[in-house]
Formats: C-alpha cells, sequence, structure tokens
C-alpha cells in the first residue's frame, strides 16, 4: 500500500527542488502543481473514474432493463426482483468492495461488480415504475385500434417510460460518480486515489485534496447536465406539462 | 371488411362476469343498419359499454353472435377486426408522446400505408373535424383543450376509413357548450361520411339528438326498447322506458321536429317574434312562453318570412 504514494510526488519530495511558495505553505489551491502534475496524476485518475462510471452504468442499465422486463410483465416476480435490488443498495459501500476483494481480487473488476450492483435499486425501480405509469385510457385506446401487444410496448410503453428511465440514469450515475470515489480506498483507481493518497501525507496534501474532490464534484455536475439535456431532447412533449 | 358502411348484428348477444350474478349483457338482439347511429342508452349497470367492447372483442361474448356484414367478429383476425372498426373513448386515450399528426397516422402506420398517403389523409381529416392542418399538426396533446382532443380522437378513430364506428360516450367530459357544437358537427359529419356508429351514453338528450335509432338498455343489459327517437317518446314500451326518457317527454318530441316542417299560414301583420326554419319547435314553444305570444314568423336563413306558425300548430 506505500509503492505507489512515493510514486505519485507532493511537496515531501525535495529533488523536484523548486516548489512555489504555495506548495511550501500547503494551500489550499496551488495552481502550479496543478499544471504540472495534470498529466501524471490528475486527467489518468479522471479518464479512469468515467470508464468506471460509465461501464457501471451501462452494464447496470442492461441488467436492471431485463429485470424490468420481467418484473413488467410477470407481476409476481416484481416484489421478490425490487426486494433483491434493494437489498443490494442496503449494503455499505466500503463493506461489498471489501467483501469482493477475495473472490476478484484488487482489481477493477472488484469495483466494478460493487458499482452495477448499487446501480441496479434505482434504474429497476424507476424502469417498471415508468413501464406502468401509462394511463389506462391510452392502453385502451392502444388495444381498440389493433396495436398488438409487443408494438404497445414499443410504440407506447416504453417511450412513456423514457422520463422516468432517464430519471433513474441520473440517480444512478451521480450516485455511482461519488461511491466509485470511496472504492479507491480498497483499489487505488480512479479519481479517489489522489483524495487518498493527499489525506495520508502527514499534514493532508491540501491542494491535491482539493483538486481532486472538486473534480469529482464536478464531472457528477456536468454527467447530471448532460443527461437533463438528453432527457429533454428525447421527450419534447413532457416539457408541455 | 369492406370500406363502406357495414351492417352490424347483434344475434343473442351475451355477457357474463365470472363469479358476478346475473349478466352484464343479456340475450341482446338488435340490428344497426349500414350507416345508420345506433345509441346505447340506459342507466349504469344497463351494460351500455360491455356491449360496445363486445364489438370489437375488448371483452369476448360469453354467447351469441356479433356479425358485421354477416361474418360473425370471431372469424376476424383480432388486430384486422380492430383495425378496421374506429374507436373513440370518452378520455380520447391519445398518445402523449406523439404529434397530433402521429397520432392520427397511427392505424394507416400500422396497416403499412405510404408516408405521402398518411400526410395527405391527415392534413383532409384535421380540415374534416374542425382543425387546422398547418398549425395544429405538430402539436401535443397536452397543448389541446378538451374538445380539441376529442377533435384529434375522432379523426383518428377516423383514419383507415373504417365502414364501423364504435363511440364510448365520446362528448361525455367536455362542457355543454363545446358539447353540443361536437354534437352538431358530428352530425354535419355524419350525413357526409355515412357510418355505421354505435354510440353509447347516459344522457337521454342526447341519444335523443344523435340517434337514428335508440337502444335502452336496463339493469342487467336487457333491451328494454329498440326504435327511432320519435316512437321511444311517443310510444315507450313500458314504465321503465316512459320514466328514464321522463315525464317531459312530449317537450322532448319537440326537439325531433323543425319549423320547417311545419304548415305556415301566409304573415299578416308585423311584431311577431321571428325564429329561423332549422329551429327545434321546442326552442319556438319556448320563445312563444318567454314573449307570452301566440304566434310567430318563420323566416329563411337571409331573415325572409316564409309564414307564421300558431301555438296550435306547433303543439298539434
Amino acid at each position: 500500500m506505500t509503492g505507489w504514494r512515493v510514486a505519485d510526488g507532493g511537496p515531501v519530495i525535495p529533488s523536484f527542488g523548486h516548489a512555489s511558495q504555495c506548495l511550501k505553505e500547503n494551500g489550499w489551491f496551488c495552481t502550479d502543481w496543478i499544471r504540472d502534475h495534470w498529466g501524471d496524476t490528475l486527467q489518468p485518475a479522471l479518464v479512469q473514474h468515467i470508464e468506471l462510471t460509465l461501464i457501471a452504468v451501462a452494464i447496470g442499465f442492461a441488467i436492471a432493463f431485463l429485470l424490468a422486463l420481467v418484473g413488467f410483465r410477470f407481476r409476481l416476480l416484481d416484489p421478490p426482483l425490487g426486494a433483491f435490488t434493494d437489498f443490494l443498495y442496503t449494503l455499505p459501500s466500503l463493506a461489498l468492495f471489501q467483501l469482493l476483494v477475495p473472490i476478484t481480487g484488487l482489481t477493477v473488476t472488484t469495483i466494478e461488480v460493487a458499482l452495477v450492483a448499487f446501480t441496479l435499486f434505482v434504474l429497476y425501480r424507476n424502469i417498471v415504475a415508468g413501464l406502468r405509469s401509462v394511463p389506462a385510457e391510452v392502453l385502451e385506446s392502444a388495444r381498440g385500434m389493433g396495436l398488438t401487444r409487443t408494438q404497445t410496448f414499443l410504440r407506447v410503453e416504453l417511450p412513456l417510460a423514457v422520463p422516468a428511465i432517464m430519471a433513474g440514469l441520473r440517480i444512478a450515475t451521480v450516485s455511482t460518480i461519488s461511491i466509485a470515489t470511496v472504492a479507491a480506498f480498497v483499489i487505488h483507481y480512479g479519481l479517489g486515489a489522489p483524495i487518498f493518497d493527499a489525506l495520508a501525507e502527514p499534514d493532508i496534501f491540501r491542494t491535491k485534496l482539493v483538486a481532486a474532490g472538486a473534480l469529482a464534484i464536478l464531472l457528477a455536475l456536468g454527467a447530471d447536465a448532460l443527461l437533463t439535456v438528453l432527457q429533454r431532447v428525447l421527450t419534447p412533449w413532457n416539457r408541455l406539462r | 371488411m369492406p370500406t363502406e358502411a357495414a351492417e352490424l348484428v347483434f344475434d343473442e348477444a351475451t355477457k357474463v362476469y365470472p363469479g358476478r350474478d346475473g349478466a352484464a349483457v343479456d340475450h341482446l338482439s338488435l340490428t344497426v343498419p349500414a350507416g345508420e347511429i345506433c345509441v346505447l342508452v340506459g342507466p349504469s349497470g344497463g351494460g351500455k359499454t360491455t356491449a360496445l367492447k363486445l364489438v370489437n372483442r375488448l371483452i369476448p361474448l360469453t354467447s351469441g353472435f356479433i356479425r358485421i356484414d354477416g361474418r360473425p367478429i370471431g372469424d376476424y383476425d383480432l388486430t384486422d377486426l380492430r383495425r378496421s372498426i374506429g374507436y373513440v373513448i370518452q378520455q380520447v386515450g391519445l398518445f402523449p408522446h406523439m404529434t397530433v399528426e402521429a397520432n392520427i397516422g397511427t392505424v394507416p402506420r400500422l396497416l403499412g400505408w405510404q408516408k405521402s398517403r398518411i400526410r395527405v389523409r391527415v392534413a383532409d381529416l384535421l380540415m374534416l373535424v374542425g382543425l387546422d392542418p398547418e398549425e395544429d399538426r405538430k402539436r401535443f396533446p397536452a397543448e389541446l383543450s378538451g374538445g380539441q382532443r376529442q377533435r384529434v380522437g375522432l379523426a383518428r378513430a377516423l383514419a383507415a376509413n373504417p365502414p364501423l364506428m364504435l363511440m364510448d360516450e365520446p362528448f361525455g367530459a367536455i362542457d355543454p357548450i363545446v358539447r353540443t357544437r361536437l354534437q352538431d358537427e358530428f352530425l354535419r359529419l355524419q350525413r357526409e361520411l355515412r357510418k355505421t356508429v354505435v354510440f353509447v351514453t347516459h344522457d337521454v338528450d342526447e341519444a335523443i339528438k344523435v340517434g337514428d335509432r335508440i337502444a335502452i338498455l336496463r339493469e342487467g343489459g336487457r333491451l328494454a326498447q329498440y326504435d327511432t327517437p320519435q316512437r321511444v317518446l311517443a310510444e315507450p314500451a313500458d314504465e321503465f322506458v316512459a320514466e328514464f326518457v321522463g315525464r317531459d317527454r312530449a317537450l322532448k318530441a319537440l326537439t325531433l321536429r323543425t319549423l320547417g316542417e311545419l304548415e305556415l299560414s301566409p304573415v299578416t301583420g308585423d311584431g311577431l317574434p321571428r325564429l329561423p326554419a332549422d329551429a327545434s319547435l321546442r326552442d319556438a314553444l319556448a320563445l312563444l312562453v318567454a314573449e307570452r305570444r301566440d304566434a310567430l314568423v318563420v323566416v329563411d336563413a337571409d331573415g325572409a318570412p316564409l309564414g307564421v306558425a300558431g301555438r296550435e300548430d306547433i303543439l298539434r
């Protein structure tokens, strides 16, 4: 656990020689350090974090969607499926990361498995709720006009579920970005890594802590904004309500 | 199914819901001639809506037959049957995520029409139901008033030119003034289109106004009387029908005739109240009562006097 901390660089390595006044005083936001270490520390961590999130949300969405189809089509299976995703969501995130290590090792897979598990709850609930939200008279007119079951699903139920699905995706994405930072406590990866590194320094490396933390926040806000815009584009009819 | 109006026959049609006492529709037999409007009317629990939904098989028959142009509905492919029957419901049920144009084009799209043909058809239908083909085409249902939505619902049901229309309290959720206008426009449309229509309502006045024939259903889904509005009002089959159409049925009968149908006396003198020839006898009587007069002058569309109608002429 100690090897990487040294390699990461920081104010305790005197051979770099020309540390700024800000760094010597361990300031909260030393722009020279951020500039110097964007390429070797912050950017790679940010890219890793985005990867972690995209993969977790994509796989989580695929699984939740299949489960939701089953729960929607067979009403009896909805409560147990919901309870299962609820149970996964209840697990403390750090505990799950640690519990998975004996199975999948100190690997990115461990992080992904846990992150996926946490997305299922909100995605499953929102997809099922969205599919069920279609008003009875809309379904009756669809049936009366001779839409088959599949046509009703693809042309009516699924499009009308999009607002709820997108809301679920937003929550799942933002919370995945947040939980993924904690994963670095167990596996040194993503934006959590520089945060935990900074915290492990004797006096806490303030600039590094703030820079990595701020990136995580900006990433969450950016993802949320992007998905909000996407939702508006996908559901022009929904803005009028 | 042909695209001209189809004859619809209920032949001992019966619906019994499992686990419920008595039938919802009990051996219903009646014939709706092609191109006529049959209104199903009656108190709640009379099975009006059930009878309607038996036709497009939203509810399956327990026993008996329903035939469209002589062919039992069970012999049609289910989706073909539904796509060839226009269906209008009270809550309209427009697809909220689709534009007016996409809503109206639903059945033509399912039937595989060319896009250009659907566009032309949608524009025609919007004009037909009194909407603006340019302005309203791209709007979403949430942007429309209740009356406009029901117009779109009617256009959507007419889209593939079905020989038969089922209308379940289509104007029931609309305020009285707009309802009257929609009824008038619907009747004007029907004079042009000549569809076979089954129309459900709980409102006797609407039944009298809209129906070529009225089927009065009583509790338990039994047919109490099936006749023209005139005959239902003049000769109710039993106490139930008499009660249902109301004590004022003689007055209601006056709504069925217009001043133009009377033999008028020559115009003499001045100062009598005036009404156009297409006004109903009921409106004429109301005017005489309000003005405390014994006669009025009937005028044509341009206001030129046609003759005088006295109170006795109206009440005869």
